[in-house]
């Protein structure tokens, strides 16, 4: 056997004990990112989620503001702590629409009584088709729309206090 | 106390293979004459494994929640069965299993392996005892299963519902059985490598412990399909899953080392292969076990994962595949001579199967591996799943099928009469079937057809070796050869008619409904609750009848509370012609409870072949066991 | 009062469910037209499941496995081709979610492995057997 074909397993091995090792040294990320990021969003049409907050569309997210679209639940139990730092986000001039994914109108009314409404707008997405459209994988995701309509930005899993500003200077930039 | 003991003995034993690797190297460089000491080391060391892990099932026999081990998975109110199976149901406990058995095995090879040049005996007992060492360290430095909790817990935290199944007691000791059994096979390759003593009596030495642990193996893989079966409540009994692959893949390598083991044992030839093969095994098997237990892929039979103990692992892997894979191109010269064949002859035979076991291994090896390759080059992720494996692997499988047919109608070195006319009848069965298939089940998909078609004519021609002969002069291995790859055939039939027959029914019921699914009228009766030793279940009541008498089903969705989990129990009807496989799901607002219902015709040939597979080896082995015994009787 | 708490559990809303809302209608019923089901049927035997531990759609219980099997099934009953909604989703999670690896130039190794794993091995053994000739 000729001495090439003798090293071959032995580089091999070592390829992919290295690849092994590299990925067990990586942080594990089981994070599902949508690939709509810098794209239009798409067009939906959702009816109101509640009685009083206005419905949602698509065209509505393109006001030549940029907008906060943030997917929750009240069955979500990081929504209740993601609450406040909307409020929050919202008392600095984000402006934030949801959309209720899975919800009924009793039980979002109750969830936005006790926690407060940031949103200016809620549609109200039953069988996750609008959720499934955006490229999100679970609740709580929050979507930075620019002004144009194009979505510039996921976040994914409920906002924390800490990242409030990384939020607001995001909003900034795609001004 | 009891976990004292068995950490000292492990400790101890730790200590013994390292003297024994010592001793070995000394022996094997001609420095000391030391055959009659690193023997005995390794049955000592392998005593001391062993009584380790009994005391290791005393713990958990008697749930002392001192054991951090037994508090984090066992539970005073679990049944007994479970606590013992669960002693190896966690990492820690399989470890130590793992360890035992890898110490029995060097215990048995010192004992029953004399046969064997004494250069090549202790070289290869070094070669185990370094195995030993490291997965000791391993044990004893990331791994202790004894360590102590204190203060003791007041109850332990349970054991998962889903692993409280006689699956448990059965599936990891009989895979372990097996990945040990290929590391002995690999002690020995790697002994006769470093003596220079390749030849059919290493052969001879190495083929029980290669048919053993591929028994182990086939057996393994067998019964932890249809645990996934029934347990998991889809329906599916493969899903090309990550560790799925990681059991598949030392069976692939097992599979063929078995055959050029034979090849080497009959007529000293295919030297490099059996030695390459041998190590590939190994290499398999640890990194079937590194898959597992390092997390890096995710898998919905998912274990316990920490990524220090995977690094552990890696470490291992890394040593011993490197070391023998260059200890294999540095022999390699020498392992040229061998007894020359035609073309046409079970030699050239057998090397083509290598090659399309090999090719097999190859391919669900890089589909495994593939999403992690990709996302290390690239930093995307993309999946690699069924549809890849089974359009890959299938067709090299349909011609794997095919040379089963054929190759053991060949004789050793060269075949000159006319073989295949003996396979007329079977060709033939094949072609008929095949055409039924094409016409009468259009909706069937290629592979499903072939597969038919070659389960018709593997079936009849595996039988083909055992015609003509007398059945009580035939030798025992012969029997094995024939059952086993009747036993491919059937299970063949079984996957093949699994996907080209079952039908599915899945409807929102309420009860007192009637609906069909196939040839069944099911009848759902209702809902009750029903309480078991340690859950609370939400059972349907479904009556089955096609013509004949009603069978009642009876599936449910148990709740546990240690921990708090939900699954769903398959209520399952099995019938010489296939299983009646029912699930209930939720019920919606309606009162409608959601229910879902398979016909599987014939599904139950699969794991009936894959016993069969493993029968046939158990009877080769003992055919060469009796013919071993009897040469020693007569000599 | 044990069969009362039994009771209690057997008729409640499943204790471990997500949302408020029931499971989607599509998720968990078959097409009327049985070449239409077997299309989505094998269509979502290739689709990963957005949430689990590695399962397909049709396999997960999963309340967005069962809104994607429900997406399926109206789109497939309103005449839509698999391939078209199978892009539609790798659009937007990328290849990741679809079991069947693309077409892309990432997958080529992937597909060129048999072949050039038969070719090689085939090599290895052709030599082989040529040396071994009587």
């Amino acid at each position: 056997m000729s001495r090439a074909l003798r090293l071959l397993p032995i580089i091999f091995v070592v390829w992919i004990v290295g690849t092994f090792a590299w990925k067990l040294v990586q942080p594990s990320d089981t994070t599902v990112r949508s690939q709509l990021v810098n794209r239009q969003v798409p067009e939906f049409s959702l009816p109101a989620a509640v009685s009083g907050v206005p419905a949602l569309r698509s065209a509505e997210l393109s006001t030549g503001q940029p907008r906060l679209l943030n997917l929750f639940g009240s069955w979500c139990v990081p929504c209740i702590a993601e609450a406040p730092v909307l409020e929050d986000l919202k008392r600095k001039g984000a402006r934030i629409d949801g959309i209720a994914i899975r919800d009924t109108p009793g039980a979002l009314g109750a969830f936005l009584d006790r926690h407060g409404n940031p949103y200016e707008r809620i549609g109200s997405d039953q069988n996750s088709s609008v959720q499934l459209a955006l490229g999100s994988s679970g609740v709580p995701e929050t979507f930075i729309i620019d002004g144009k309509g194009v979505i510039r930005f996921q976040h994914i899993g409920p906002i924390k206090p800490q990242d409030v500003a990384g939020i607001l200077a995001k909003l900034e930039e795609v001004r | 106390m009891t976990a004292e003991a068995g950490l000292a003995a492990l400790w101890l034993a730790a200590a013994l293979s390292l003297l024994g690797l010592f001793l070995s190297i000394l022996h094997v460089r001609g420095k000391l004459e030391a055959d009659r000491a690193v023997r005995g080391l390794a049955i000592v060391q392998g005593l001391l494994c062993l009584f380790a892990f009994v005391m290791l099932l005393v713990v958990f026999a008697r749930t002392d929640l001192s054991v951090l081990l037994v508090a984090s998975n066992s539970h005073s109110a679990k049944p007994f069965i479970y606590k013992i199976a669960g002693a190896w149901g966690n990492h820690e406990g399989s470890m130590l299993l793992w360890v035992t058995v890898l110490g029995l095995s060097g215990a048995a090879m010192a004992i029953f392996s004399r046969k064997l040049p004494s250069r090549t005996l202790i070289a290869a007992l070094g070669a185990q005892a370094a195995l030993a060492l490291g997965f000791h360290a391993f044990l004893l430095l990331a791994s202790n299963p004894f360590a102590r909790l204190n203060p003791p817990a007041p109850e332990g935290r349970g054991l998962n519902p889903l692993l409280q199944d006689p699956g448990l007691a059965f599936h990891p000791p009989t895979l372990y059985l097996g990945y040990v059994g290929l590391s002995v096979a690999f002690s020995l390759a790697v002994g006769a490598m470093l003596a220079g003593e390749v030849d059919r009596q290493l052969a001879r030495a190495m083929r029980p412990w290669v048919l053993g642990a591929w028994i182990f193996l086939t057996l393994g893989i067998t019964a932890g399909s249809y645990w996934a079966y029934y347990e998991l409540g889809w329906g599916g009994w493969w899903f090309w899953d990550p560790v799925e692959n990681a059991s598949l893949m030392p069976w692939l390598a097992a599979t063929a080392l078995l055959h050029s083991v034979a090849v080497l044992a009959a007529r000293n030839a295919l030297k490099a292969w059996t030695m390459m093969l041998a190590v590939i095994c190994f290499t398999m098997s640890m990194v079937g076990t590194f898959l597992v237990r390092s997390g890096i892929l995710t898998s919905v039979h998912s274990f316990a994962v920490d990524p220090t103990r995977g690094g552990f692992i890696l470490a291992l892997l890394g040593i011993y595949v490197t070391a023998a894979f260059v200890l294999f191109a540095v022999r390699a010269k020498t392992l040229r001579e061998g007894a020359p064949f035609e073309l046409v002859s079970r030699e050239a035979g057998i090397v083509v199967n290598n090659l399309l076991l090999t090719v097999i291994l190859g391919v669900v090896f890089i589909g495994t591996l593939y999403p992690l390759m990709a996302e290390a080059v690239t930093g995307e992720k993309l999946s690699v799943g069924a549809p890849y494996f089974n359009a890959v692997a299938g067709p090299l499988a349909i011609l794997l099928g095919i040379l089963l047919a054929v190759g053991p109608l060949l004789s050793w070195r060269s075949e000159s009469r006319p073989v295949l006319r003996k396979l007329a009848l079977p060709a033939l069965a094949a072609a008929t079937v095949l055409v039924i298939a094409i016409l009468a089940w259009p909706q069937a998909t290629i592979l499903t057809k072939l597969g038919l078609a070659l389960a018709a004519g593997l079936v009849p021609a595996s039988i083909l070796p055992l015609i003509g002969r007398n059945p009580f002069r035939t030798p025992l291995a012969i029997w094995g050869m024939a059952i086993a790859h009747l036993g491919a055939g059937v299970a063949v039939a079984g996957m093949a008619a699994d996907s080209a027959f079952t039908t599915e029914k899945l409807t929102a019921a309420r009860p007192g409904e009637t609906f069909e699914v196939g040839p069944w009228l099911v009848k759902f009766e209702g809902v009750a609750p029903v309480a078991g030793p340690n859950w609370t279940a939400v059972e349907a009541e479904l009556r089955a009848s096609r013509g004949g008498g009603v069978h009642v089903l009876r599936p449910q969705t148990r709740f546990f509370s240690d921990p708090p989990t939900e699954t769903n129990e398959a209520a399952i009807k099995t019938l010489l012609s296939g299983q009646l496989y029912t699930v209930v799901g939720q019920a919606d607002a309606e009162g409608r409870w959601q229910l879902r219902l398979w016909w599987k015709p014939l599904v139950t040939l699969i794991w009936f072949g894959g016993a069969l597979v493993g029968l046939g080896g158990l009877l080769a082995l003992l055919g060469h066991a009796r013919r071993a015994w009897r040469r020693r009787a007569y000599a | 009062m044990r069969a009362l708490a039994i009771l209690a559990l057997a008729i409640a809303t499943p204790v471990f469910a997500q949302s408020n809302m029931p499971p989607s209608y599509w998720g968990y019923r078959q097409l009327h037209d049985a070449k239409q089901e077997a299309q989505a049927q094998a269509l979502m035997l290739e689709l990963r499941c957005l949430v689990c531990q590695g399962q397909s759609i049709a396999d997960s219980d999963a309340e967005l496995a069962g809104d994607m099997r429900d997406l399926v099934r109206r789109r497939i009953a309103a005449g839509e081709k698999p391939g078209d909604i199978r892009a539609w989703l790798i659009e937007r999670y990328g290849d990741w979610v679809s079991y069947r690896p693309s077409a892309a130039p990432i997958a080529w190794p992937l597909w060129a492995a048999p072949i050039i794993l038969l070719l090689f091995g085939g090599a290895m053994v052709a030599s082989r057997v040529k040396r071994r000739r009587l």
